[in-house]
């Protein structure tokens, strides 16, 4: 897991992302501007944060779910 | 001779879609589809710890800044677990100050390997060749390049040919023997005899009507 911890808090890219979609739904491309992270980085990483409940997927955009919102708190 | 194929896998070609993979990674799992719209360099190397890949690696490490301007990811690989490649990487850094940017696929399953005939067995029938494919935005196949195990890879070579493809794709041109940014390009070579007697009215620098070329 490269946004998730095994002790399952998120790793420092993990937060970045979260951060990023804090601020509302984002293309994995607007995140990858936001973050500054590779743009393969953000799909693989929004795609870990989505399987764990973190972020929701709506089409091809990203927003943060209440559990995600919870963990950044 | 299935048991040739079994031990080499698919064999894959210039012109084809790259195969489809989902692997762990350096960075976390990865899928070839990450990497859409950008250009990537999936390389693979023997085994990691060994002197000619750690040469490679600093000199990928190297380039990676002139690759990024291109919009050029790399992506390594050998059948090797996470934890070698990590304590690898790690070691790189501790004894030479090089810190490798780029995810490392760890394919102990040999599964892309096979799909991307990385493993030819007259070499080593555990580890893989060096293997360098280049593969475009679409996600389509556009160099191949096979190194045996003792001779570690040109990266002058690698970024030439990155600039040849970028400019061959963005002014439909083909580059001559030896080409570098700057160079004159070659000209398609016409398809019909009107074209050709054109083609040598059109200002362009002729041997004869089938090879042209001209400045970008």
């Amino acid at each position: 897991m490269a946004c998730i911890s095994p002790d399952g808090k998120p790793t420092e890219s993990g937060s970045k992302m979260l951060r990023a979609l804090q601020a509302g739904l984002g293309s994995p491309e607007e995140i990858a501007k936001e973050t500054g992270m590779p743009l393969f980085r953000v799909r693989s990483g929004l795609r870990e944060l989505a399987e764990a409940g973190l972020a929701k997927q709506r089409d091809d955009r990203y927003g943060l779910s209440e559990k995600g919102a919870e963990l950044i708190k | 001779m299935e048991e040739v194929k079994e031990q080499t896998g698919h064999m894959p070609r210039i012109g084809e879609p790259a195969p489809a993979f989902e692997a762990v990674t350096t960075h976390g799992m990865l899928k070839l589809e990450d990497f859409k719209g950008s250009w990537l360099i999936l390389f693979s190397h023997p085994a990691d710890f060994t002197p000619v890949c750690t040469t490679e690696f600093i000199a990928f490490s190297e380039i990676h800044p002139e690759l990024q301007k291109r919009g050029v990811e790399l992506l390594g690989l050998s059948v090797d677990s996470v934890s070698s490649h990590i304590a690898w990487v790690r070691n790189v850094e501790e004894k030479t100050g090089v810190k490798i940017p780029f995810p490392i696929i760890a394919d102990l399953s040999k599964e892309v390997s096979l799909d991307y005939g990385m493993i030819h067995p007259g070499q080593s029938k555990t580890e893989t060749v060096r293997c360098v494919f280049i593969i475009d935005p679409n996600q389509i196949i556009r160099t191949i390049l096979y190194y045996p195990l003792t001779t570690g890879r040109n990266m002058d070579e690698i970024l030439r040919i990155i600039d040849a493809l970028q400019t061959t794709d963005k002014n439909a041109v083909a580059t001559p023997a030896n080409w570098r940014p700057g160079d004159m390009v070659v000209v398609p070579p016409p398809n019909t005899q009107e074209m050709a007697e054109e083609r040598l009215k059109q200002g362009y620098e002729c041997t004869d009507w089938y090879l042209c070329k001209k400045k970008l």
